[in-house]
C-alpha cells in the first residue's frame, strides 16, 4: 500500500488545508473496500464457519458442538481416501486429455485460422450458453446404451477394447470410468483453451521469424520458442482445469456409477443426504489443503515466475 | 564463381513481390558485391524492407529468383539460408538471457560448445557484463547490440539489417553507425542495410540504392548519388536540391545554354541525364551548399563563368555552422542557399537583394517531364514499409 500511495503525485501545496491531502491518500483504501467487504463476508466468513463445523461433535437430533474433535479429519481421510485419489486421478487425465486437445486447437486459433480466429473462439466459448448440468444430463442421453454412439463403438470392436482396457465394463459407456473423464474433460475444455489461447497470441510472430532466421526448424521453434513462451498459458489452463475438476461431482454423478464416485460426491451426499455436517467440513478443509499443496509444487516446479 | 572479383554476394534477379493486386516490389535485379556495405533507402512503403524479407526467404518472391553466393537459395526456408537478419524491433528471444539469445543460431546447428564464440561475440559488442540479463532488463541500445551478435556470431555469407537504429534517438543512433561500420569492417562480411534515413545510408554504405514505389531509382556511391542525382526524387530525398525549370537554347557544344525567366544559365552536357534539345525544357538542379551569396550592390564582384540569378532573401536562419537562407527569385521561389560562417555579411538579411552563383560544373540537368517536388512530400514513418 505505501507503494501505491507513494506513486501518487504530490498534492499542490496551494490546496490550503491539509484535509484534500489526507483523503487522497485514503483513496485506495476506499477503493478497496468493496473488494474486502466481499471476501470478509462470502470467503473468509463461510471459510471459519466450516473450519469450526469441521471439529464439531454431535448429531442433528441433540445440535453440533465445537469440541475441537480432530479425530474426524483422520476418520474422514481412512474412510474416503479411496474416492480422493480417484478424483486426484480422474481430475490429472482429464487435465491432461484437456491439455492434449486445447493445444494443438488453441495454437491453431491463435496463429492460423485468420479471419476465422474470432469465429472459432466464439465456437469454443459456446457451451457456456447452456448450462453445466444440463450440457451434461445431454451427454447422459448421447452416451445412453443402445444410443448411436454406443452401437457405433461396439460395431467398430473400440468398446470390446475399452472393456478389455478396464476403462468401460460389459459393452456400456454409461456408469463407466471413461464417461466419467471424459464428461469431466469435455467441460472443463475451455477453461483450458482460453489462457492457452491468450498466452499464445500474445507471443510476437517476429519471433518465429527470427528463429527461423537463425536455423531453427519448425518442431524446433515450437520447442525452443513456442512452447516456453506459452507456459503461463499451460500453467493457467491445468489449475483452471484440475482444480474445478477434482472437486467436481456432477460428471460422476450423471455418468458415473457408486463406483466412480470422486469426492465431490462424498461431500455433497454427507452435507445433504447423511447430515454429518463435520464430516463433510473435514473432508472439504482436506481437498482444499491437498490441492493447495499440489498446486504450490506444480507453480515453484514450472517456474513461471521468471517468464511472466 | 573464382572468375570475377570481387565476387558476387547477393544476386536478385527480376524478383518482385506482389500481394493480390498491389506490387510491393517491381521486378529488380541487383547484385551486391561480397563483402560491401549495402543500403537500401527509401520511404516507408517503398518496398525496402519486403526486398529484404525476400532475401532472408521470409517472403516468397512472386517472380525471379535469389543468388547467395552463386547458389540458387529461392526454394530455401529461412532456416536453410546461410544468412541472418537483425530485425526492427530486434525480436530477441524474451524468455533467453542475453547469452543464450547469442548462442541460439549456434545451438540449432548442432554446435556442442558454444562459450568461446559467444564470449567473443559479447566482447566484439561490449556486453560481457549482461549476459545473464534478460533481453527486457536492457536499453534499446543494449537490445540493439545484442540482436547484431545474435546474427553475426552465425558467420552468415549475407547481415540483412532492417532499419536496426530505427528505435533509437538521435545520439545513440550516430553512435551505432560507427559501430555497425567499425563490426563490418572488422568481420568483411556482406551488409544489407535498410533505412529510411538517407544520413544514416550515406554515412555508413559504400553503395546506396534509393527505392521508390516499389522500384530501385538509382544505384550508386553515396557521393555519386549526391552529386549527380538521375531524378528528382532522388535529387530531393537525398539532401535538398534546388530545381530550376529552365529551356534549352543551344545544345551543340559541351556546354549547354539555357534560358530560365530571361536568365541565362549554363550546364556541362555530360551533367545532363538524357539528351537535350533545343527548345525543350529541362530541370537544373544545384545544391544549396554549392550557390554562393552576394549583395546585389556587389554584383560586379562576381567572377566570369558563373550562373548568376538574383533574388530576394525571404528567410534566414543561423544554425551555428552555416546560415540557411530562402531567396525568391524569378527564375524560382524558395530557393535554399546555405552560406558557412565565415566571414558574415551583415547586409544578407531577410529583405535584401542579392545575386546567387555558382560553378555550371556543379549544377545537374534532369528530365523536365518527372514531377518535380517527387521525393520532397514522403513518409519516413518507422512502420514496416
Amino acid at each position: 500500500m505505501t507503494t501505491l500511495t507513494e506513486q501518487l503525485p504530490a498534492p499542490a501545496p496551494a490546496a490550503g488545508s491539509a484535509r484534500p491531502v489526507r483523503r487522497r491518500r485514503l483513496v485506495p483504501y476506499w477503493l478497496l473496500l468493496p473488494g474486502i467487504l466481499w471476501l470478509l463476508v462470502f470467503f473468509a466468513a463461510p471459510l471459519v464457519y466450516q473450519a469450526s463445523t469441521s471439529v464439531q461433535t454431535g448429531s442433528l437430533e441433540d445440535g453440533f458442538r465445537v469440541t475441537w474433535h480432530f479425530a474426524t479429519y483422520w476418520d474422514a481421510l481412512n474412510q474416503y481416501y479411496p474416492q480422493f485419489l480417484r478424483s486426484v486421478g480422474y481430475a490429472a487425465i482429464a487435465t491432461v486429455l484437456c491439455l492434449g486437445l486445447g493445444y494443438p486447437l488453441a495454437y491453431l486459433i491463435a496463429f492460423r485460422a485468420g479471419r476465422w480466429r474470432h469465429l472459432l473462439m466464439i465456437l469454443v466459448i459456446a457451451p457456456f450458453f447452456t448450462s453445466f448440468l444440463i450440457r451434461t444430463l445431454a451427454w447422459k442421453t448421447i452416451l445412453s446404451d443402445g444410443g448411436p454412439v454406443v452401437r457405433t463403438m461396439d460395431r467398430l470392436h473400440i468398446l470390446g477394447l475399452t472393456d478389455a482396457l478396464g476403462v468401460t465394463e460389459g459393452h456400456r459407456l454409461l456408469a463407466t470410468p471413461l464417461a466419467v473423464v471424459c464428461g469431466l474433460t469435455y467441460n472443463f475444455l475451455p477453461f483450458m483453451i482460453l489462457p492457452l489461447y491468450t498466452s499464445l497470441e500474445r507471443i510476437d510472430g517476429r519471433l518465429h521469424e527470427a528463429a527461423s532466421d537463425l536455423y531453427a526448424r519448425p518442431l524446433t521453434i515450437f520447442r525452443k520458442v513456442t512452447l516456453p513462451l506459452s507456459m503461463p498459458g499451460v500453467v493457467a489452463g491445468t489449475l483452471l482445469t484440475f482444480i474445478p475438476a477434482a472437486g467436481d461431482y456432477i460428471n460422476a454423478e450423471l455418468l458415473g456409477s457408486p463406483d466412480q464416485k470422486m469426492i465431490g460426491n462424498v461431500i455433497q451426499s454427507q452435507f445433504l443426504r447423511v447430515l454429518d455436517y463435520p464430516t463433510a467440513a473435514a473432508l472439504s478443509f482436506i481437498l482444499m489443503a491437498a490441492i493447495l499443496a499440489m498446486v504450490t509444487v506444480y507453480i515453484r516446479r514450472s517456474g513461471t515466475e521468471e517468464l511472466v | 564463381m573464382t572468375a570475377t572479383a570481387p565476387s558476387t554476394g547477393v544476386r536478385l534477379s527480376g524478383i518482385s513481390k506482389r500481394y493480390g493486386t498491389f506490387t510491393a516490389v517491381h521486378p529488380l535485379d541487383l547484385s551486391v558485391p561480397a563483402g560491401s556495405f549495402f543500403a537500401l533507402l527509401g520511404a516507408s512503403g517503398c518496398g525496402k524492407t519486403t526486398t529484404l524479407r525476400m532475401i532472408a526467404g521470409l517472403e516468397n518472391p512472386s517472380t525471379g529468383t535469389v543468388e547467395l553466393d552463386g547458389t540458387d537459395v529461392t526454394a530455401l526456408p529461412p532456416h536453410k539460408r546461410p544468412v541472418n537478419t537483425v530485425f526492427q524491433s530486434y525480436a530477441l528471444f524474451p524468455h533467453l538471457d542475453v547469452y543464450e539469445n547469442i548462442a541460439f543460431g549456434l545451438r540449432r546447428r548442432g554446435l556442442k560448445s558454444v562459450r568461446k564464440q559467444v564470449e567473443d561475440m559479447l566482447e566484439l559488442v561490449q556486453l560481457g557484463d549482461l549476459a545473464r540479463r534478460k533481453p527486457q532488463q536492457l536499453s534499446g541500445g543494449q537490445q540493439q547490440r545484442v540482436a547484431v551478435a545474435r546474427a553475426l556470431i552465425n558467420h552468415p555469407q549475407v547481415l540483412l539489417l532492417d532499419e536496426p537504429l530505427g528505435a533509437l534517438d538521435l545520439k545513440l543512433r550516430r553512435q551505432m553507425q560507427l559501430e555497425l561500420k567499425r563490426i563490418q569492417t572488422e568481420v568483411g562480411i556482406t551488409f544489407i542495410h535498410v533505412t529510411h534515413d538517407q544520413e544514416e545510408a550515406m554515412a555508413m554504405a559504400d553503395t546506396v540504392a534509393v527505392m521508390n514505389d516499389g522500384r530501385i531509382e538509382q544505384l550508386g556511391a553515396p557521393a555519386d548519388l549526391y552529386e549527380q542525382p538521375r531524378t528528382t526524387f532522388v535529387a530531393n530525398f537525398l539532401g535538398t536540391s534546388n530545381l530550376i525549370t529552365a529551356e534549352v537554347l543551344d545544345a551543340s557544344g559541351d556546354e549547354l545554354a539555357l534560358r530560365a525567366a530571361d536568365t541565362k544559365l549554363t550546364l556541362p552536357a555530360k551533367r545532363c541525364t538524357g539528351t537535350a534539345r533545343v527548345g525543350e525544357k529541362l530541370l537544373i538542379g544545384i545544391r544549396p551548399e554549392k550557390i554562393t551569396l552576394t549583395p546585389a550592390e556587389d554584383a560586379g564582384t562576381v567572377p566570369e563563368g558563373r550562373n548568376r540569378v538574383t533574388g530576394r532573401i525571404t528567410e534566414s536562419s543561423f544554425t551555428g555552422v552555416s546560415t540557411q537562407y530562402l531567396i525568391d527569385s524569378p527564375v524560382a521561389p524558395g530557393l535554399a542557399v546555405y552560406q558557412q560562417n565565415i566571414e558574415r555579411d551583415s547586409r544578407l538579411a531577410p529583405g535584401a537583394e542579392v545575386v546567387l552563383h555558382w560553378n555550371p560544373g556543379h549544377g545537374f540537368g534532369l528530365d523536365a517531364a518527372q514531377r518535380i517536388e517527387a521525393g520532397t512530400d514522403v513518409d519516413l514513418g518507422e512502420g514496416p514499409s
